[in-house]
């Protein structure tokens, strides 16, 4: 293939654009006097799972928020699954959803009727059956027609978890999916959530402070650290840059000004 | 929740989602439908009991049978049909289920229909078992009324349902600190609109005020029926296009503070 056939057969960057489930482009939070997010751009590729690092305050939230519309960009631009967020949101919200420690199911309602509620609100064909089905893959099936607010935290999460899925997302962010669960649910939502991203080539960003949670679920990673991204790349090529074994070392080598384990102050 | 494509494609489905949201909620607590019959009742007794005595000692009043009672019903659907409106706005805050919503290809245009179903229905809940008390312990019947309640309650309710988009903006704005505006606003109302006494009552410069509020045409219309017999078809028009400005007014209000709470960030915080 010569260079001119390379050129041709590589997608542009329109192409690369509208094919990609998240594509951020120059992304700016300004709130008063606070960049809360500064200055960032990445492209989420269909069908990957994405780890977005970073300490409190570091961006990450207000990100995921503008991806999903619920907070306005004060410049740059972001696509989700092609469309211009938050501007064409109604083509996409119904093939997007989310879990995030920030809001909560209604207390007072069953776990089934707020399924009910969100599976209508999103359109679900067979709902019943739909319910069944995550009620049978979440283990809900004993507390399904429990009040919400009578749960433990673990089958909360789990909850919130059908919610995130009732639709079947095209495209799924989460939020610390798995704070306040023991090891062992914790465990069992990261199996979960591998194998729906294997059934359902779904993409998937994740926000997350566990990270032995993220080398295990994400094919990449993006570090944020004071609202800019301080590093992009494979869990692995980003320990084997930082001369780490672990994500957690690469993560506090970050936070604390350290680059390859010395600080910055010390050079 | 997207602000785009406001009229296109509103979904009932969705509208009925948020109505069956709110339904399971009623029915999940007895306190929220205690508190929806208690007021109304404690209310249509105690201004029953203040006409009786007023009609015993007071000539105009006895001919007047009726105004206070009427006009304490009236205010409450005024009143309830708003908080109707609210409170199911504010469930949402309080059980932090906004973000939810928002994320969700609910549109503002089917939430705000959703929750103006709610305000009937929770409106039905309270003021009918108070008309139903005005009839059997004071033997006033709003019904009697006839066609012109019809217009007196759409009026009424028109206006309930502006200032409820208007404060549910606030709150999505501002956060549940701005809660106090949902319970109190109304009451701001309430001495222009002239429930309880005739506009002329008013210094005229206030008078000016008093008919910029689609309430004053009401409650003067319910006097004019009540002491003179006389439907004023007038001030019902003029009531109801004053309430079609409020409305789409309201409307526009709603979807500022929207795009200005995404601004903000403060879909995300909801508190106070």
């Amino acid at each position: 293939m010569t260079e001119n056939e390379q050129a041709s057969s590589r997608p542009t960057v329109a192409e690369h654009t509208s094919s990609a489930a998240i594509a951020v482009d120059h992304l700016v939070k300004v709130y008063k006097q606070t960049r809360a997010v500064d200055d960032i751009s990445f492209s989420l590729p269909r069908g990957s799972i994405t780890g977005l690092l970073g300490g409190n305050g570091a961006g990450k939230t207000t990100t995921i928020a503008m991806i999903m519309g619920l907070v306005l960009p004060t410049s740059g631009r972001v696509q989700v699954l092609g469309h211009r967020m938050p501007e064409e949101s109604a083509a996409v919200l119904g093939r997007m959803n989310f879990e995030s420690p920030y809001v909560d199911m209604p207390m007072r309602l069953t776990v089934r009727q707020n399924l009910t509620i969100f599976g209508k609100l999103y359109a679900v064909k067979n709902l019943a059956s739909r319910i069944a089905e995550l009620a049978d893959d979440l283990d809900l099936t004993d507390f399904i027609d429990r009040a919400n607010g009578k749960l433990s935290a673990g089958q909360k999460t789990r909850v919130a978890l059908a919610k995130a899925l009732i639709n079947q997302p095209e495209l799924l962010l989460l939020d610390e999916p798995t704070a306040s669960l023991d090891p062992d649910t914790a465990d069992w939502v990261r199996g979960h959530l591998e194998r729906y991203r294997r059934d359902h080539n779904a993409t998937i960003l994740l926000a997350s402070h566990n990270m032995l949670e993220v080398e295990r679920l994400c094919d990449r990673v993006i570090i944020m650290k004071r609202g800019r991204i301080e590093d992009d790349d494979t869990p692995d090529a980003i320990m084997a840059r930082y001369n780490r074994t672990t994500l957690e070392e690469v993560f506090l080598d970050v936070a604390r000004g350290r680059a390859n384990g010395t600080t910055e102050a010390a050079k | 929740m997207t602000d785009i494509s406001l009229h296109r494609g509103i979904a009932p489905h969705r509208i009925g989602a948020m109505i069956l949201r709110y339904w399971y909620l009623l029915l999940s607590s007895w306190p929220r439908l205690l508190e929806l019959l208690y007021w109304p009742a404690l209310q249509v007794i105690t201004w029953g009991f203040i006409q009786y005595y007023i009609a015993e000692n007071a000539s105009f009043f006895a001919r007047a049978g009726g105004t206070l009672i009427g006009a304490v019903i009236l205010w409450d659907i005024l009143f309830r049909g708003q908080l109707g409106f609210s409170i199911s706005f504010l469930e949402e805050m309080w059980a932090r289920n906004l973000g939810n919503l928002m994320m969700s290809p609910l549109k503002p245009i089917e939430f705000l229909l959703s929750l103006m179903v709610m305000s009937l229905i929770r409106l039905a809940i309270g003021v009918i078992p108070m008309t139903l008390i005005a009839l059997l312990l004071f033997h006033f019947n709003v019904y009697a009324l006839g066609l012109p309640l019809i217009a007196f309650f759409c009026n009424l309710i028109f206006t309930s349902w502006s200032v409820g988009i208007f404060v549910s903006g606030l709150v999505l704005r501002n956060g549940l600190g701005a809660e106090s505006i949902v319970w109190t606003l109304m009451f701001a109302v309430m001495p222009l609109a002239c429930i309880y006494y005739p506009v002329s009552v008013l210094p005229v410069w206030l008078q000016y005020a008093a008919w910029t509020l689609p309430p004053t045409y009401v409650f003067e219309g319910m006097r004019a029926l009540l002491i003179e017999n006389t439907f004023r078809i007038d001030l019902m028009l003029q009531a109801l296009a004053i309430n079609a400005v409020l409305l789409v007014a309201s409307f526009w209000a709603f979807l500022a503070l929207l795009r200005s709470a995404r601004k903000h960030g403060s879909l995300l915080s909801g508190g106070e």
